[in-house]
């Protein structure tokens, strides 16, 4: 009996059958957990490269690279009487700058070449404005150089294959290679990428105006969907019958949570824009489409946490004659609102990524100012990110990255603050 | 509509004051001799004043959104009736863009008018909008204070200030919860009357059978290629391939290995660090995820189909978009497949690991089965979610509408060709324009659909266990 157990039966641990299978199950063990590692290890890496890559590539968006030259400050050829001038520096406010910074250009690099930027003269113009008495004197200022100028001297380029193969010409190489030789080069900090808005030249381009757009955007939604969400779970969840009109409620918002976002754009243009005419590109209509899309997410978060209050809360305030109105504002909401706040925050960051239902409504419009109010042309932070990746110049590339960082930043920042109000106020009963 | 915030500050304003009149008056009837104690006044002090606050803030709020909603109208319609006979521009399109010139012009938005008679018009707007503006505002004022009037007087120790509040605070309430009704049926009717006017064009057999997909409608009847066709299957064959096929492919594995590894192996205070970062994929955002596809992952992917030998790989090519989508659907699907696991009862999963059988044995052969109906029903979550994802496919799956299953071509998608149609110069009567709602609400009923029954099948089999 115990011989054939060791030798022939199927539980025979002894015998190399059964030693076998069981170091194959066990190497199927290994490689089964080894698979769960590798899936997680890639997802992980993949998030990984994804941040590396735009870091990489958008840092330098956050330094501009500057030309040394020497401008003259010439009262003729600007326009303008320099006496009275410097009497009242607003004369100067439509002199012509490009005129002497062009004219300093082309001395100094040679005619036809850029490597100043188009928009530097604003810098020309400030400082006369700041100090008249400059006019007429010869002055060395640090200018912001062209796209180009400033990629090379980011080290962009691949300057060992052929130059015929870069979109910087020999010329510039060259120029660049003796300015940087020079010692005129240098590369700062871009305040431009932090306080402008778009515009054609990378070099030129900054995200405020697209970023105080999400912010006005941002406001309505708030203003618009924790209002309604917050109303619409405390009636819900705390006075709604069982009945089919309830069910109906209830089944649309669950919905609607889960429609996607491209839909609402389109319900944001069939309503807001063709049947009530609001203005095109506008945030407030931006705003009044991302409350609509975010108000459900608010409204199952708000549901969740009065859900977690005990019902002992209200039915000791019951108990003491509140009426059920004054058991929910007094006692209810109080203790639900860190929960209901974590939701709304989760849902306006949702709401600050969001691109596709903007496109419907017109927010990707070209706008070289920043936007004033509700009413005027906007576009937002992820519209303009869209709106700059379709440009396939180096310096776009760079300032598109640039832009995803500072939406990044943006993100983490709400979402740190949703956890940090969940952590400190969440109470667990 | 100069000034109307300020009318609404000033309604609020009056409501301030109606309140505190009314809390007074309240007050008073506790000082009052024979009222020397609160129990005799039937509600709170502040309830009374919210009473008469609401009674003067309502009517004043509705004649301003009145105001607020229809004054544009009833200016215009004066300025046009005002404008000299023969000037007047044709009812129609002529008649919006003179208005808008109009309006540019007050606003300032213009230094000069385009049109003569629109600088004249400019003119009568400013003063009828302030004539408007006027008569509304008294209105507003005079209602407002006529409803607290009103309700001042109705005041008594023994009015019923708190009920009354509370009714409106309930309909406060239900109008609120409707906002959410009302936003889907916004969504239903604005889709199905624009594609209805879509199908008076196109026929709907068109539509859902035809092959070939060109919405370029011509300006001019001569032109080539001017029928334009609109033939959606390649863009349904598109979105189910990238959304469905290609993204899945790489989501369900990854995202079911990940649940598994994270609920079943690993320690809690790794899964404590590695289950928020998963999360983070989730919440880049998606244009984030489509300069990623384009920039980074579709060049590599056309640069591998080169090295082996397809020659016709596109630098858009489905297999990018499909990658990189599938990969932020990957949180989505693991959580889904989390709690799917999770509610698989561990009864089941100790008999098992008591008969001998090693983990993996236990999660392939027990937990898996037992949580599929769940799993599906998350899988089909995952994949409503991805036909609908939109910033992606716009920027990493290009705009040709192929029907092939070469991973390495290029698709074009529902919710890319949307965006496609309704960018840029618009004209609210062709048929392209028109096509986009069509598809919304394909990719609406779809999505619906896929939700309604994963969600029942995730309910149904849930139930079972518990």
């Amino acid at each position: 009996m115990t011989e054939r157990l060791a030798t022939g039966a199927p539980t025979a641990w002894g015998s190399d059958a059964m030693q076998n299978r069981i170091r194959r199950r066990y190497r199927q063990e290994r490689l089964f957990r080894g698979l769960g590692i590798a899936a997680l290890a890639l997802a992980g890496g993949f998030l990984l490269f994804l941040l590396t890559t735009i870091v990489a590539s958008g840092w330098n968006s956050f330094r501009a690279t500057e030309v040394q030259m020497a401008v003259t400050f010439d009262p003729a050829r600007l326009g303008v009487d320099a006496a009275a001038a410097k009497a009242d520096p607003n004369l100067l406010a439509k002199a012509n700058f490009q005129g002497i910074m062009g004219d300093a250009s082309d001395a100094q690099f040679g005619r036809g070449v850029r490597i100043v930027s188009d928009g530097a003269w604003l810098t020309l113009r400030d400082m006369a404005q700041a100090d008249p008495s400059i006019l007429g004197t010869t002055q060395t200022v640090w200018l912001l150089t062209t796209s180009n100028i400033d990629q090379l001297a980011k080290g962009a380029f691949d300057l060992t294959i052929d130059a015929a193969d870069l979109p910087v010409t020999a010329t510039e190489i060259a120029l660049w290679k003796r300015l940087n030789s020079e010692g005129k080069l240098r590369t700062g900090l871009n305040a431009l990428f932090l306080t402008g808005a778009d515009s054609v030249d990378p070099e030129l381009a900054g995200i405020w105006g697209a970023l105080k757009g999400s912010f006005l955007m941002l406001i309505i939604t708030l203003v618009i969907s924790f209002p309604l969400g917050v109303l619409s779970a405390i009636y819900l969840e705390e006075f709604a019958a069982k009945n089919r009109w309830t069910d109906i409620i209830e089944v649309s918002i669950n919905n609607l949570a889960a429609v996607p976002s491209i839909i609402f754009g389109l319900l944001g243009l069939a309503v807001f824009l063709n049947t009530l005419n609001m203005p095109r590109s506008a945030p407030i209509v931006g705003g009044l489409t991302l409350a609509l899309m975010t108000f459900p997410v608010i409204v199952i978060a708000s549901r969740a946490a009065i859900k977690a209050v005990p019902p002992s809360i209200r039915d000791a305030a019951l108990g003491i004659g509140a009426s059920p109105v004054q058991v929910v504002f007094h006692h209810v909401i109080p203790l639900a609102l860190p929960g209901m706040l974590t939701g709304t925050i989760l849902g306006m960051a949702r709401a600050l990524g969001e691109t596709a239902p903007l496109l419907m409504i017109g927010m990707r419009a070209f706008l070289t100012s920043v936007p004033q109010g509700f009413t005027q042309p906007a576009t937002a932070l992820p519209v303009q990110i869209f709106i700059w990746s379709d440009n396939v110049s180096r310096g776009f590339v760079e300032k598109t990255s640039g832009a995803i960082i500072v939406l990044l930043l943006f993100l983490l920042l709400i979402n740190g603050l949703a956890i940090y109000l969940r952590n400190k106020f969440e109470v667990r009963w | 509509m100069s000034g109307i915030g300020a009318m609404f500050a000033a309604a609020f304003g009056l409501g301030v004051l109606a309140w505190w009149l009314g809390r007074r008056k309240a007050l008073a009837f506790v000082a009052a001799p024979g009222g020397d104690r609160i129990g005799a006044v039937h509600s709170l002090p502040q309830y009374h004043g919210a009473f008469v606050a609401i009674l003067a803030l309502l009517p004043a709020l509705v004649v301003l959104a009145f105001w607020g909603l229809a004054g544009n109208g009833l200016v215009a319609a004066e300025v046009l009736a005002g404008l000299p006979e023969g000037t007047r521009p044709q009812p129609g399109l002529d008649q919006a863009a003179f208005l808008s010139e109009v309006r540019g012009l007050v606003r300032g938005d213009y230094a000069a008018a385009f049109n003569p008679v629109a600088e004249g018009a400019a003119k009568a707007w400013v003063a009828v909008e302030r004539r408007y503006a006027i008569l509304f505002g008294v209105a507003a004022l005079a209602v407002g204070l006529m409803g607290a009037l009103w309700g001042w007087t109705r005041l008594r120790p023994d009015f019923r200030a708190r009920s009354r509040v509370e009714r409106l605070v309930m309909g406060l309430l239900i109008l609120a919860s409707l906002v959410a009704t009302l936003t889907t049926f916004g969504i239903v009717l604005s889709l199905i009357f624009e594609s209805f006017r879509f199908f008076q064009m196109v026929p709907i057999t068109e539509f859902l059978f035809g092959l070939n997909w060109s919405p370029q409608t011509a300006i001019r009847a001569d032109q080539v290629g001017s029928s334009g066709a609109f033939g959606a299957v390649p863009l349904f064959w598109g979105t189910v391939f990238i959304g469905a096929i290609i993204a899945m492919i790489v989501a369900i594995p990854l995202g079911l290995m990940t649940a598994i590894y994270l609920t079943q192996y690993s320690a809690a205070g790794f899964r404590k660090v590695a289950k928020p970062v998963l999360e983070v994929l989730a919440g880049v955002p998606t244009v984030v995820y489509g300069f990623f596809a384009a920039l980074t992952v579709a060049p590599a992917v056309r640069d591998f189909a080169l090295s082996i030998g397809i020659s016709d790989a596109s630098s858009e090519s489905a297999l990018a978009a499909g990658m990189v989508m599938g990969v932020m659907i990957i949180p989505f699907v693991s959580s889904m497949a989390d709690d799917a696991l999770a509610a698989v009862p561990a009864s089941m999963r100790d008999g098992s690991l008591a008969m001998g059988a090693t983990p993996s044995e236990t999660i392939r052969k027990v937990l898996i089965p037992a949580a599929l109906p769940g799993i599906v029903g998350g899988v089909l979550l995952a994949v409503s979610r991805a036909i609908g994802e939109t910033m992606i496919v716009v920027m990493a799956a290009g705009m040709a509408a192929n029907l092939t299953a070469n991973p390495f071509n290029s698709v074009t998608t529902v919710t890319a060709q949307i965006v496609a149609l309704l960018t840029g110069d618009q004209e609210f009567d062709s048929a392209k324009t028109l096509s986009a709602f069509a598809l919304g609400l394909v990719l609406f009923l779809v999505t619906l659909a896929l939700n309604i029954f994963a969600l029942s099948v995730v309910k149904k089999y849930r139930e079972a266990y518990d």
